[in-house]
Formats: C-alpha cells, structure tokens, sequence
C-alpha cells in the first residue's frame, strides 16, 4: 500500500511466531481481559452480559471480514459501511412497496436478493476500477463512499427508513437455543468466509495476487478477475451486514454504522493482517473482535462509554503492534540473552 | 515545456478539466463568476486548503495520516481549556499553542511510525481513534462557547461593496490559508529538507544509504502535518465561533480524496502544491455550482463521488498505456 | 604483506572482519585497491562482496579491523557521508536512485543531504550536472523523471551521481546485470575513461568474460573468507569459476543431432510491429534451442507473443502441427507452454509467499477434491514430488521463498513449470542473479529434461551459456533471426564477434 514496504519485512514477529503464535498470544490477551474483567466487574461473565455482547458483535464482524478480504488482495474497502447503507436501503425500499410493516415475507426475501445484488454490484465496481484500470485501491474506495453516501443522502433526503415487519426482528434480536442469531449469522458466515479465502483456489489466487499481482498473472492465475470477484463478495458480505443492520435498528438511515468504518481496519490489523497485502486469516481477526467487544462491554460495566472505548481500542493497538515491532523483539532478545 | 508537461500530467489535466467547469458555470449560473461567490469559495476551502497541504508533506514522504482531522479538534479543544485557563491569551499565543500542540501530536505518530517500524496507516488509524475517544471522554461531547473575544473576532483582510450592495469579504482564514500553502511550497520545493522529504517517500532504502536522516524525515512529515492541523484547528474555531468535540470528526477521507485527486502518489515521492489546490478547488468548486445551479444539497456528494471515480479512472488508463508503450520498449 | 613505496593505494584494509548473528560474513578479509585501478571483486551471491563494501563505506561497521585506509588516510570510524566526503561512492545494483525525481536532482541528490536547511538552486543543479554527463559523453534530458530513462540511462545517471561527488574509488555492484551486451560495451568505456582520469573502480560482477575484460587485477572471496588476488591476464573464465566455488565447472559443448524428433513448435513469418519480423523457427522435442542476440534484439518479445502476453501482427505459430492462437497467458499454459521470466524477484516468484504456494500456484486445479477445495494431501505431496526432484535445497516448504538461494529459487521457478507437464519450455535469461555454481545445477536440469522430450528454448545474451547448453543456435538481431548455428561448428570468441559486431 504505501512504500514502507521496501522498509522492513511488514510482519517480522508474526513470521517469527507463525499463525499458531499468532492466534495464541491474542488468546492469551484476551483470557487476560476477561479475567481482569471478571474481577472488576461482577457481571461481566452473566448471561446477559455475554448475550448482549453476542447481539453487538456480529455487525463489526461483518463488515470487518468485508474488509479482511481487499486487504488480503493488496487493497483496502473503504466503501463498506455505505455499500451496507445502501443495501440495506434496497432492502428497506422492497418492504416500503409491499406495505411496510405488514408486507409479507416474500417482500422481505426479494428484499434481501435486491440487497445483495445492490452490494455485489457496488463491490463489482471497485473492483473493475481496481483492477482493469489500475488505479489505488484506497482511492477507488474512497471515491465510491463518497458517492454511496452521497446516493444515499439523496435518495432518503438524510432522513431514514423505518417501520419494518415483526419477523424482521427475529433477525435482529432473536436467538436460538439462547444463542443470538446475530451470532449464529456471523459464525456460519466467517466459517464460509475461511474456507473459502483458505481452501478454494481462488482465495489461494487472492492472497497471491495480494502479494504480487503482476507476478501471479505470470504464473497463470486470473489476477484480474481474482480481484473483481472478491470486492464483489466484499460487497456481498456489506449488504448482508447493511440487512442485519436494518433488522437490529429496525431503520435504515444513510450514516448508521459510519464510526465502525476504521474500526474494521484496526480489528484486521490488530488480528495480523499484512497491510500490504498477501499475509492475513480469518481466525485472528475474530479473535481481535472479541477482544474489542470484550473491552468495549467491560469498559461499559465499570462506568466508562463507548467514547472510552473507543480510546481503548486505539491504544490497544497501538500497544500490540509496538509489542509486534521488531525492535521490542530485538529488546527481549536481548534480556533474555538468546541472541538469533 | 513538454518535458514540464510530461511530469505534470495529472496537474495539466486537473486544471484544464476545472477551466472548463468554471467556464461552463460562468455561463450557466451567473452568480458564479462574481466576487462574493469567488470570495466565499475561498473562505469555505481555507481549513480544507491548510490540511490539504499537511497532507501533501506526509504523503509526499511516503506516509498516510488519518488523525489529522481530529487532531485538529484534540487541538482545538485544548487549546481553548489552555487560553481560557490563562485568562484569554491573544492570536500570537493562539497560534503558539495551537502549533505547538499539533506538532507534538503529528511527531507522537511520527515516533511510533519509525520507532517502533509500523506503517503510518496502522499507527493513524489506532491514533485517530485514540484521540477521538479521549477527547469525547474528557469533554463529554460538551461544547466551548465562552471563547476569547479574539478567537471569534471576525477579522476581514479585504472588504468590497458592489453596486447592488453586496459585500465581499477575505476573512483572515483565507490569509493564514495562503501563508500556510506558501510554506509548504518553500518548504517541500525549495528547502534540501524538502528535496529529501521526495526522496525519502520515493526510495526510502536508497535515501538511506545516502545519508538521509530517516527519523527526523518523519519527524518533519508528520510534525509539519501536525502544525498544519493545529493551524486549521484555530482558523475553523475562527470561522465558527466554538468548539465542537465532533465537528472535524469524518473530514479526513474528504481530503485525502482531493489531494489524492490532485495527483500526490499514494506510496510517496509525487505531488505538488498545484496539484493539491486544484483537487481541492476542484471538489469545492463543483459543490458551489451545484449549489448555484439549484442542485439539491443532497445530490452534491453523489456528483463528487462520481467525479472522483471518474477522473481516477480516466487518469490511470493513459497512465497505464504508458507504462505498456514503455515496457514494449524495453 | 609489502609494496613499494611510490605505489599509491586508493584503499587498504587488512584483516576486517565482521559477524552477522552466528555468521562470520568476513573473515579477517585483506583488500587492495590502487589508485586509478580498475579492480574486480569476485565471488559467488553471500561470500562478503556486499559486506566488504557495505563495511568501506561505513553502512556497517567492521568488528575488527587491523587497518582500514582511505587514500592514504588511516580510519577508526567512518559513516556514509563521511565516506562520500572522502571521496568514495557506491553504485548499487539497484542503483539506489529516485524514479519520481528528475534526472538533475537524481544525480545532484547528495549535495541536498544534510539537517541543515539551504535552499536548492535548481538552475545551478541542472548545469554542473550537465557538466558531468558531458564528462561522461552522454547527453540525458536533465529535467525527465528518472522513470522515463530505460535502465542502461539510469546506470549513467548513477555514475554521474558519484562522479557529482568528484568520486576517487567506485565501488559498482553488478552494474552489467540488466543491460545488453551493447549497453554493457558503453558502460565499460565508461569505466575505462575514469580509470584513465585517475578514479580507481572495483567492479562487482557475475559476468566472468566481462571481468577478465575491465579489470587489471581480480580478488577472489569465498565464504567470507579470502581466496587470493590475482592479475587478469592469463587468467580464464574456467579458472576464476572455480577459485570462486572452489569447484571444477565442465563446460563442454553438448550439442546432439536430433534428425527423428518430432517438431513441437513452430513459427512461421511470425512479426510484431516495432518487436521483430518475419521470425521462423522450428523446436522439436527434447531439443534445446538457443536464441541470442543483444537485448534489445525482440528475443522476450517473441516469447511474450508465443505466451500469449501479447499478439502477432503477422504469422502463424502451429503447436504439435496444429495451429495455435494462445489468448492469454492462461491459455498457453493449458496449451502445453511454460515461461521462466528473466525478472526472477518480481515476476518469476511471489517474494512474500512460501515455497510450497510458490511451487503449487500454477497447477491449481490439480490439487481440488471433489468438493472443490484445495487438499493439502495433494499440496504436499506435488510440493514433496518437485523439491526432491530438482534437488531445491530448503529448509520447510512453508518457509518464505526470499529464504533460499537465488539458485534455489530458480529451481522452484522450473519446479513451478514443470508441474503442468509442459512440451515447450522458454528460459528467458534463467541464469540471472544465479551463482556460478548454482548455474551449472540448473543447466544439468534442463539437459536431463531435453532428454526426457521437452522441447526447451534458451534465450540468453551469454554467449557460452548458450554455446554449451544448446543443440543449436540462432541469433537473433534488430527482430530478425539472422543465422543458424552449431555450437560444435563455431567456437565462443567467433559467435560473439558476430553478435557484437
């Protein structure tokens, strides 16, 4: 992404310590939360507590996979909160011409297929533009959140959407087996997400053109086309956040969700992921989203707001990647007096 | 000249494609070219213009900030609590502490950049959200209105009634706008530091092993941005009268879209003043027509969207026929 | 060690050693340089060049050293400005210059280093670096970006950029590795033209024929340690290939008639415009081709189009005598094709990813189960298959590729391609960046896969890489291949006196 590449190999203490190190210390970080939280706060580990947390995770998860894949090929989505706007938008519109709160479920389902076509197609044009133009990734992004939020701005008047069928709760805040079904929403998709970014060949060719697209369409892989797909699945996975988003507000306002925009970033970097691209995994990222809920939901319990939070998260990461950086590596190498 | 040409292409174009917006609206809005519209724009754009060219360094050098926007109101805030504590201060001890306090802000990031060797985006991002939070912690999203008289003055540095009795005015934002571009141009253009800042961003190991001093490259980089953010963050307190915690908050994106529009190179070592004010006027400029051309409000964000997606788009498939023309060359 | 008085040294260093970790990188190393002396540092990728002059120019400092000595002058310490103060420069192999800045500020650069803030005369800038290319006898637009200059213009702008510094000892790393043979001529007039004028130059070079030419006397490291110095004349290739790998190197002509082989490919009347014309040529199976010719002759053009990179403006290539029109690099590699680029760091392997990804990423569609997923069974085993056969010298297979050797790599390159069961390969220039002992390794693959039936084409603009590897030779010049021969017919000095001529 930018030329600090030619600097310093991005991830030395990650490459050091392998993936397994990787997911073991944020483990570790976050046993260490939890107990601390624990202590400080009597409810921390209640039902509710746990509850409320599995219903406000899944959103940032969402969208923070949306982002983890471009990231993964060498970019980055800067688009992703408007694109989950705008779908949701689709959707909201669908229901609005069936009656609103009393339209069917049909309504909803045709809905959530406008939704999802409206993400995929947003996510389709970055990246054609990424791509088969050639231009930046965070440019292109930023452009097409300028121009969603401004569609969107135009479309709603700035006001918002509401008065959704009941059934749309379900989505939203229902649970099963006392499971929030938001949650059980995001494992089933980051499950997907995994497999297919791990397993199927063309996640193999995402993280190949991540590290070197020029280099991978050499080798026979179909770098463009690599790079269209998975900014459509980016957008894809946004309109499923922007339909969960709708059922957990039970409104669609262009904005809602804006603040979680550079959270997303900082979940992927904070759970490994090369900024360069190339290098990054599902299972540490969701990792470090627990441990954002878990700061944010502890903070919450011992008397701070969001804004703390908010405060904390930044910090935090800053914290872990100082911890990461080759020089406090170097540093205990040389306490510990291993010298490598 | 064509040399010049070549090496300014996407400036070229810029200001060709705003010529032509700005003759197309003088004759499709009247009210466009005239001077209380001319002096308006200008007016609006100054805070934006003094980021602008903070950015400018940063990127120039190879970097990326994301926190200036809030730094700008980290600044602003405490700077007001300080000048107040003090019982008032003036403009020279606003400046002071506004500069001051944005410096140390820009060289925190600059310090965890090269310090620590983590990529300025990572670092920006934890730092945006450091700063954002803190400040609405610590202030409880409460805004400051009892400012010094001085801060909230309107200070005119040109005035004109027209015949219909119109005013026209500069405010001092304006004038701080073009000493802080002015700067930035002596500095990144006609100082060796600046000639290095280039280097840095554009080859960093070989401006190494040239004996550039990389620490206090990103100290200049990201404390310049930093002063720049302190600036602004006085200027706008200038124009609107108050602090507000949230106010800057989501302005950042917005300009790195018009500098990055203005042909500043996402990875270093490319961009110039020019090119910065044009991407710059260029968004504001639009958003004005639009406005005179009785436009709703809220299409002017779909157009400049559009706009942007468009002009990258164009500029980079000359760019990479270029670059084909040339590997067949080779 | 004595010398006589009146001799003047630009450089002494006597006993410099310098550790890396556990790594002993120079082992009391002994190094002399005579003012205006063209020298050769010769060695294999990793014995010390690099630290040797990494350790003179003060970007790393020695663990010990007995005696450095610049011009005469004994030094404790030394930083990179300081070294360029006293006069020695350092052209790396990637030249270390700056591609968005201009050819004037490229080569005034150093005069702008430096905390203390002067503003920059451009005009200035721009005449004494005029000054300096007409020294060189070149003429460069001063004010074009760097980016525009092609990369033998840019090894100029380098050299004009250490003699800004009124350079007295040049150190260049590599400097020929990515120019033709008719680039190379110029650069070591060059070359010869500041030694006349008193600049001593240590030449660090792979090209053992291009050492033998330039330099008066050769010093020889291997393994950090130092192998001796020795005067270029009398000395042969074959010698100093093996004082640098302490092996014997066969380098005998292995030509073979093959009058029964089947044709595999084969173009014909083959142009594109600008590229070459009218080329017609015929590979048959387990032949080994050779195409030389400068570089700029239309050689990895023609190979681009056979790959399907870009398109024939006229001709016909048929493939197993059926005709063939590959649309992408895709299709030709389903089609039986495989292409090892000369740009090995950045187009024949993905630097960041691991060995096993870097071997399996061509023969994708080879490791899915039936539920479409990649099975790391299969992965393992192709990966397991390959370094074993080509004999990769790695450590696991989930180690970053940046870990091996270039030669090493270059294996994994050929493993890469050999997994999709190819009948045509082309090696563009596959020795590039390859140790000399290395090199014979890979040869010993190509011949061993010739005689297995693979067609192969070697393009290569050495002349006794492809005199010793191929069954036959054509030589390609200005797009057009102008003759055939037999590498048993022709000896190394005739064939380059007519490539070069």
């Amino acid at each position: 992404m930018m030329s600090e590449t030619k600097r310093q190999p991005a991830f030395k203490g990650l490459k050091a310590t392998g993936p397994m190190g990787e997911n073991l210390s944020l483990l570790a970080m976050l046993a260490l939360l939890v107990v601390v939280f624990s202590i400080a706060s009597p409810r921390f580990l209640t039902g509710a507590n746990l509850g409320s947390m599995g219903f406000q995770m899944p959103l940032l998860g969402l969208l923070t996979l949306a982002m983890l894949a471009p990231i993964v090929s060498g970019g980055l989505n800067l688009a992703i909160v408007y694109t989950a706007n705008i779908s949701g938008l689709a959707l909201a519109w669908t229901i609005m011409q069936f009656g609103g709160a009393e339209a069917g479920i049909g309504a909803f389902v045709l809905g959530c297929v406008l939704a999802l076509f409206v993400g995929a197609i947003a996510g389709a044009a970055m990246g054609a533009v990424v791509a088969y133009v050639g231009a930046h990734p965070i440019l292109v992004s930023l452009a097409m959140m300028i121009f969603l939020r401004g569609l969107g701005e135009f479309l709603t008047r700035g006001g918002d959407i509401s008065g959704f069928p009941d059934y749309m709760r379900v989505l939203g805040h229902g649970s099963l087996w006392s499971v929030p079904v938001p949650l059980i929403l995001f494992a089933v998709i980051a499950f997907g997400w995994h497999v297919l970014l791990r397993r199927t060949p063309h996640g193999f060719s995402v993280y190949m053109t991540g590290s070197n697209l020029k280099a991978a369409e050499y080798a026979g892989l179909n770098a463009k086309r690599t790079l269209v797909l998975i900014y459509t699945l980016s957008g894809v996975l946004c309109a499923i956040a922007g339909i969960l988003m709708a059922a957990r507000f039970n409104s669609v306002r262009v904005g809602h969700g804006e603040a979680m925009l550079l959270i997303t970033v900082l979940a992927c970097f904070l759970g490994g992921i090369d900024p360069f691209g190339g290098h990054g995994r599902v299972m540490p990222v969701i990792i470090a989203l627990v441990i954002l809920q878990v700061l944010s939901s502890g903070l919450n319990l011992v008397g701070a707001n969001q804004h703390l939070a908010t405060a904390v998260w930044g910090l935090f990461l800053i914290g872990v990647m100082v911890l990461r950086s080759g020089q406090i590596q170097r540093y205990i190498g040389l306490i510990s007096g291993k010298d490598k | 000249m064509r040399d010049t040409l070549r090496s300014y292409t996407i400036e070229t174009r810029l200001a060709v494609v705003l010529a032509v917006l700005c003759v197309v609206l003088s004759i499709s809005a009247p009210q466009f070219a005239t001077l209380p519209n001319a002096t308006s724009l200008l007016n609006n754009s100054a805070v934006n213009l003094i980021w602008a060219v903070g950015l400018l360094v940063v990127l120039v050098a190879g970097g990326i900030d994301i926190s200036f926007a809030v730094a700008s109101s980290v600044v602003q805030y405490v700077a007001a609590k300080m000048l107040i504590g003090i019982g008032g201060g003036n403009w020279l001890l606003g400046f002071l502490f506004c500069g001051s306090l944005g410096i140390l802000l820009g060289l925190l990031n600059a310090w965890l950049i090269h310090g620590f060797r983590i990529i300025s985006i990572v670092v920006t991002i934890a730092t945006f959200n450091a700063f954002f939070g803190l400040l609405m912690f610590f202030s409880g999203g409460r805004n400051i209105y009892n400012l010094p008289d001085w801060w909230t003055a309107r200070i005119f540095i040109f005035e004109h009634e027209n015949a219909q009795g119109i005013w026209s005015e500069l405010t001092l934002s304006v004038a701080v706008m073009v000493g802080c571009v002015v700067a930035t141009w002596v500095l990144i253009r006609r100082t060796n530091i600046g000639r290095q800042l280039y280097a840095f961003g554009d080859n960093p190991e070989g401006a190494r092993r040239a004996g550039v001093n990389i620490a206090v490259m990103q100290g200049v980089a990201f404390g310049w941005m930093g002063l720049m953010a302190g600036i602004a963050g006085l200027m706008q307190v200038n124009i609107v009268k108050e602090v507000v915690p949230n106010a800057l908050y989501g302005r950042e994106l917005d300009v790195l879209a018009a500098v990055v529009l203005g042909g500043a190179r996402l990875g270093g070592g490319k961009g110039t003043i020019l090119g910065c004010i044009l991407g710059v006027m260029f968004v504001a400029i639009t958003q004005n027509g639009l406005n005179l051309l009785g436009v709703s409000p809220f299409a002017f964000q779909m157009i400049i969207g559009a706009a942007i997606l468009v002009a990258i788009s164009t500029s980079n498939i000359d760019l990479s026929q270029f670059f084909r023309s040339k590997e067949a060359r080779s | 060690m004595t010398t006589a008085p009146a001799e003047r040294f630009a450089l002494r260093l006597h006993k410099v050693s310098k550790a890396f970790g556990g790594v002993q990188a120079l082992n009391e190393v002994d190094f002399e340089v005579r003012a205006g002396e063209v020298h050769c540092l010769a060695g294999e990728n990793g014995c010390g060049k690099s630290t040797l002059i990494k350790t003179v120019t003060g970007v790393h400092q020695p663990e010990s050293a007995e005696l450095i000595e610049l011009f005469g002058e004994k030094i404790e310490r030394i930083n990179p400005v300081q070294a360029r103060e006293k006069g020695v420069s350092v052209i790396w192999q990637d030249l270390a210059l700056f591609p968005h800045m201009s050819v004037a500020e490229n080569i005034a650069f150093d005069d702008l280093v430096g905390l203390r803030p002067r503003s920059v005369r451009y005009r200035e800038m721009i005449t004494r670096a005029g000054e300096v290319l007409d020294r060189l006898g070149v003429r460069i637009a001063l004010s074009a970006p760097l980016n525009d200059l092609p990369i033998a213009q840019r090894q100029v702008v380098a050299i004009a950029r250490a003699l800004m510094n009124d350079a007295k000892l040049i150190f260049m790393d590599e400097p020929t590795a990515s120019l033709t043979q008719s680039e190379t001529d110029r650069l070591l007039d060059i070359v010869r033209k500041l030694s006349a004028d008193g600049v001593a130059i240590v030449f660090v070079s792979h090209r053992l024929a291009e050492v033998l030419e330039i330099a008066e006397r050769v010093t020889v490291v291997r393994d950090g340690n130092l192998v001796g110095v020795y005067p270029t004349d009398g000395m042969t290739q074959a010698r100093l290939g093996e004082l640098m790998t302490g092996h014997h190197i066969e380098n005998d002509v292995a030509a073979r008639d093959l009058p029964d082989a089947p044709v595999v490919f084969e173009t014909r009347g083959l142009s594109r415009h600008g590229e070459f014309e009218d080329v017609s040529l015929t590979i048959k199976a387990g032949e080994v081709l050779g195409l030389t010719g400068l570089i700029g002759a239309g050689r990895t053009e023609l190979a681009h189009v056979m790959m399907g990179m870009r398109k024939a403006d006229a001709g016909t290539m048929l493939l197993n005598g059926a005709d063939y029109h590959p649309g992408s690099i895709r299709h030709a590699i389903r089609k039986g094709l495989a292409y090892v680029s000369e740009d090995r760091l950045a187009l024949g392997l993905l630097q960041k990813q691991s060995i096993e990804d870097n071997t399996v990423i061509s023969v994708l569609g080879k490791l899915t189960a039936a539920t479409g997923l990649i099975s790391d069974t299969r992965k393992a085993e192709l990966v397991r298959h390959w370094i074993r056969e080509l004999g990769v010298k790695i450590g696991q297979p989930s180690d970053a590729i940046s870990t091996l050797s270039g030669g090493n790599q270059q294996k994994v390159v050929l493993a890469k391609w050999l997994a999709t069961k190819p009948r045509l390969l082309i090696l563009d220039s596959p020795t590039v960046g390859v140790d000399v002992g290395a090199r014979a390794g890979i040869f010993r693959i190509v011949r061993e896969l010739a005689e297995e039936g693979l067609a192969i084409l070697l393009i290569s603009d050495e002349v006794t890489e492809v005199m010793h590897n191929s069954d036959r030779i054509l030589h390609m010049a200005d797009g057009r291949i102008v003759q055939n021969y037999d590498p048993r017919t022709i000896s190394v000095p005739q064939l380059e006196e007519r490539i070069y001529a």
